[in-house]
C-alpha cells in the first residue's frame, strides 16, 4: 500500500496563554512512499517525525492536508479503520496481560464480519509470533521480558492484524547498542517477508541509512530531501542535510570562489568551474581527503588515530567551522610526523552551499 | 545494618519513639487483651480491690447477647452495601474527571470536599435532608409540616412522602438513608486515590488501544480496571476496615440513641457495642473489641488473598 501525503500540516496551538506563539510541528509535506518500502522519517528531535507518524496512524488529527492509502482519502478516519500496525517508542505492551493476550488483544476487538473464531485468533497470534520469534515467550507477561524480546511483541501485536502500514515509533531507541544493531536487522527482515510498507521514525542517522529503502529528512517541521540513503548522503539538499548524515560528520569550512577555483583560506583547493564569485560554505566528507605531499590544502596536524581498517587524521585549519577536521584515510597511507599535513580532494567530496540559504551550489 | 557497638545509640534515637508507642499502642492492646479475659471485669471494681477471674465468660456473653448480633448484622450489612456501591461510583467518577479538561481541578475540589468536612455535621445535614416536621406519622392524625427536601422531591414527581428516620420509620428506609449518606462521605478518599492512580496511568496504552480499535467499553474492563487494580484493591480494603469501625455516621444521622425515635439501638454497630459498654462493663467492651479486631483482620486476609490473584502490580 502507497502511502500519498499531501501538504499535511499540523499546527499545536500556543500552550503560553500570553503570546499567541504557534508551534508549527509539521509544515506543507508532500511526498509518496512506495509500496512495501522501508522508509525511515530523520532528523534531529523536534523536528515533527512523530508528529508526522501519529498523523498517518490517525492518533493526532492534520491541521491541513490529505493522507492517501493507496487511492484511499484516510484522512478523516479513526486509527482503527486504516489498517496500520503502530509500535510505540516505549512498546505500551499491556503490563497485565501475558504475551499471547497482547498479541491477540487486536484480534478480540475485530467485530461483526470480521470476528474470528477462538482458534484462528489463536493460530494468527502465533503465526505472528514466529515471524518475530518469539513463539516460546508466549506464556510471560512483558515484565519477565528483556528490550529486545518486549520490541518483538509489540511488533507482533502490530502486525497480528496483517496491518497495510506498519509504523515504529523510534523502535530502537530504548535497545542497547549491540541489540539495536540485531534488532535493526529483524525489522529489516520482517519487513522483507511481509513486504508490508513500513514507516519508522529515528533520530539516528546511521540506524535510518543502514536498513531504509529510503530516507525523509526533516528540521523543523520543513521537508528537507527524500530519497535513498545512499544518494542523500552522496548528493545533500543542503548544508543541513550534509551536516545531519554520516559519521563522523562532514567537515564544513568557509571558503571562497574566485574565477573557477575553490578557495580555502589562501589556498586553492579545488576547479570549481561554472560557480559565480561569491564567498561559500564548504562541506568535505571525511572520507574525501586524500594524504598528498603536494596537496593544496595544508592543515595542522594534531594526532593521528589508527582504527585497525583505517586511520582518522585529525587536524586544524583556520578556515575550518568545526573544532577539528577529521579525515579518514586508507590505513596504508604513510603519515609523517610533522607540523603539518597537506590533503588533496576528492572532487565528489566536495559541497558547496550558499552562506546565506545554505542552499546546495553545484558544480 | 548498625554496628553492634553503636547499637546502643540507635536504641537512643528511637527511646522517644518507643516509649509512645509502648504507653499509647502496646500497652492498651494488652490491657484490652487481659480485659477480655477477666470474667465480669470492670475496672471500677478492680480500683475497688476486687480480683477477677480468668476465663471467656465475657466473649460467651457478648456472643449470646441479641443486641450485639443486631449489632454485627448491621455492620455487615452496611460494609457490603457501602463498600462495593461506593467503590464502583468512585471509579465512574475518576474515570469521567480523568477524561474532561476544563474545570477538571474545580470539580476535583468539589468532590473532595466532604472528605475535609465534619461527619457528624454532614450528617445532621442528611437528617435533614430526610427529616420529617409533624406528628403521629403514618397514624389517623397525621401532620407534616415539612418533609425534608428528599421528600420534597418525591413530592414534586408525585410521589408520597417516605418517612425516612423519624418515628415509625422502617428499618428498610432507615438503612437505605445510611448507606446513601456512608458511600457518599466514603466517594472522596476512593475517587482521590483512582484519581491519581489513573493519572499515573501511561497514556500509550490508551493510544495503543485505540489503534487495536478497542471499544470504550472494553478499554475500561481490560485496561482502566486492571491497571488500577492496586489502587481499587487498596480502596477495598481500607473501605472494608472502615465499614466495621462505623460509628459516627450514625450518631450524625440519629444521634445517640443510634435509631429513629421509639426504637433506638435499632441502627446500632459493633463500635456502638463497644462504646455502650464501656462505662460499666469493661470486660465485655475489651471482649467486643477483640471480636471485631478478628473480623477485621480475617476479611482484610481475605481481601489480600482475593487482591493477591486478581490485581497486577
Amino acid at each position: 500500500m502507497k502511502v500519498v501525503l499531501q501538504n499535511l500540516t499540523k499546527i499545536f496551538p500556543s500552550r503560553n496563554k500570553k503570546s499567541n506563539e504557534e508551534v508549527v510541528a509539521v509544515n506543507d509535506f508532500t511526498f509518496e512512499i512506495p509500496d512495501g518500502k522501508l522508509i525511515g522519517l530523520l532528523g534531529p528531535s523536534g523536528c515533527g517525525k512523530s508528529t508526522t507518524l501519529y498523523m498517518i496512524s490517525g492518533l493526532q488529527k492534520p491541521t491541513g492536508g490529505k493522507i492517501f492509502f493507496g487511492d484511499d482519502d484516510v484522512t478523516e478516519l479513526s486509527p482503527e479503520n486504516r489498517g496500520i500496525g503502530l509500535v510505540f517508542q516505549n512498546y505500551a505492551l499491556y503490563p497485565h496481560m501475558t504475551v499471547m493476550q497482547n498479541i491477540m488483544f487486536p484480534l478480540q476487538n475485530l467485530k461483526g464480519a470480521d470476528k474470528m473464531d477462538k482458534s484462528t485468533m489463536i493460530e494468527r497470534a502465533y503465526q505472528a509470533a514466529k515471524l518475530v520469534q518469539i513463539d516460546e515467550l508466549m506464556d510471560r507477561k512483558p515484565s519477565e521480558l528483556s528490550g529486545g524480546q518486549q520490541q518483538r511483541v509489540a511488533i507482533a501485536r502490530a502486525l497480528v492484524k496483517m496491518p497495510k502500514v506498519l509504523l515504529l515509533d523510534e523502535p530502537l531507541s530504548n535497545l542497547d547498542a549491540r541489540l539495536r544493531l540485531q534488532t535493526r536487522e529483524e525489522i529489516r527482515r520482517i519487513q522483507k517477508e511481509t513486504g508490508i510498507t513500513t514507516i519508522f521514525v529515528t533520530h539516528d542517522q546511521e540506524e535510518a541509512m543502514s536498513i531504509s529503502d529510503m530516507i525523509v529528512v526533516m528540521k523543523l517541521g520543513v521537508l528537507q530531501q527524500i530519497g535513498k540513503p545512499q544518494e542523500v548522503y552522496d548528493d545533500p539538499a543542503n548544508l543541513f542535510v550534509a551536516k545531519f548524515l554520516g559519521t563522523p560528520p562532514i567537515n564544513v569550512f568557509n571558503g571562497e570562489v574566485k574565477d573557477g577555483k575553490l578557495y580555502i583560506g589562501e589556498e586553492a583547493v579545488l576547479d570549481v568551474a561554472g560557480v559565480e564569485d561569491q564567498k561559500v560554505t564548504v562541506g568535505i566528507r571525511p572520507e574525501g581527503f586524500v594524504v598528498d605531499e603536494n596537496g593544496p590544502l595544508t592543515c595542522n596536524l594534531n594526532n593521528v588515530e589508527i582504527m585497525g581498517r583505517d586511520v582518522s587524521v585529525v587536524s586544524t585549519n583556520e578556515s575550518s567551522q568545526n573544532p577539528v577536521i577529521r579525515s579518514i584515510v586508507d590505513s596504508d597511507t604513510k603519515i609523517a610526523a610533522a607540523e603539518t599535513v597537506r590533503f588533496s580532494l576528492k572532487p565528489h567530496k566536495v559541497f558547496l552551499f550558499n552562506v546565506e540559504t545554505e542552499e546546495r551550489i553545484r558544480f | 545494618m548498625v554496628e553492634s557497638k553503636n547499637s546502643w545509640k540507635a536504641w537512643i534515637y528511637l527511646s522517644p519513639a518507643i516509649v509512645l508507642l509502648l504507653v499509647f499502642t502496646a500497652w492498651p492492646i494488652v490491657n484490652t487483651v487481659r480485659m477480655a479475659f477477666l470474667e465480669n471485669y470492670s475496672s471500677m471494681g478492680a480500683a475497688g480491690g476486687i480480683t477477677y477471674q480468668f476465663g471467656i465468660g465475657n466473649f460467651v456473653q457478648v456472643l449470646q447477647y441479641d443486641k450485639f448480633i443486631t449489632c454485627l448484622v448491621n455492620t455487615m450489612l452496611l460494609c457490603v452495601l457501602t463498600v462495593p456501591i461506593s467503590t464502583l461510583l468512585a471509579l465512574i467518577i475518576a474515570v469521567c474527571l480523568n477524561a474532561i479538561r476544563p474545570f477538571q481541578r474545580l470539580l476535583q475540589t468539589i468532590f473532595f470536599l466532604p472528605y475535609v468536612t465534619n461527619s457528624i455535621a454532614i450528617g445532621m445535614v442528611f437528617a435533614a435532608m430526610f427529616n420529617m416536621i409533624g406528628n403521629n406519622f403514618g397514624g389517623e392524625n397525621e401532620l407534616i409540616i415539612t418533609a425534608g427536601i428528599v421528600n420534597s422531591v418525591i413530592e414534586f414527581f408525585g410521589g408520597e412522602p417516605i418517612n425516612w428516620i423519624n418515628a415509625g420509620s422502617s428499618y428498610f428506609h432507615n438503612m437505605f438513608v445510611m448507606v446513601v449518606y456512608i458511600v457518599w462521605n466514603a466517594l472522596p478518599f476512593k475517587i482521590l486515590v483512582l484519581l491519581g492512580g489513573l493519572q499515573s496511568v501511561n497514556k500509550q496504552y490508551y493510544e495503543a488501544a485505540k489503534v487495536d480499535g478497542t471499544s470504550r467499553l472494553r478499554t475500561f474492563t481490560r485496561i482502566t480496571v486492571p491497571l488500577l487494580s492496586p489502587m481499587i484493591a487498596y480502596v477495598v480494603i481500607t473501605g472494608f476496615i472502615g465499614g466495621f469501625k462505623e460509628y459516627s455516621s450514625i450518631v450524625g444521622i440519629f444521634g445517640e440513641d443510634m435509631g429513629p425515635t421509639g426504637d433506638p439501638r435499632r441502627l446500632n454497630t459493633m463500635v456502638g457495642f463497644i462504646y455502650d459498654s464501656l462505662s460499666n462493663h469493661q470486660g465485655r467492651a475489651s471482649a467486643a473489641a477483640l471480636i471485631l479486631f478478628g473480623i477485621i483482620f480475617i476479611v482484610t486476609m481475605i481481601n489480600l488473598y482475593v487482591s493477591k490473584k486478581k490485581t497486577h502490580y
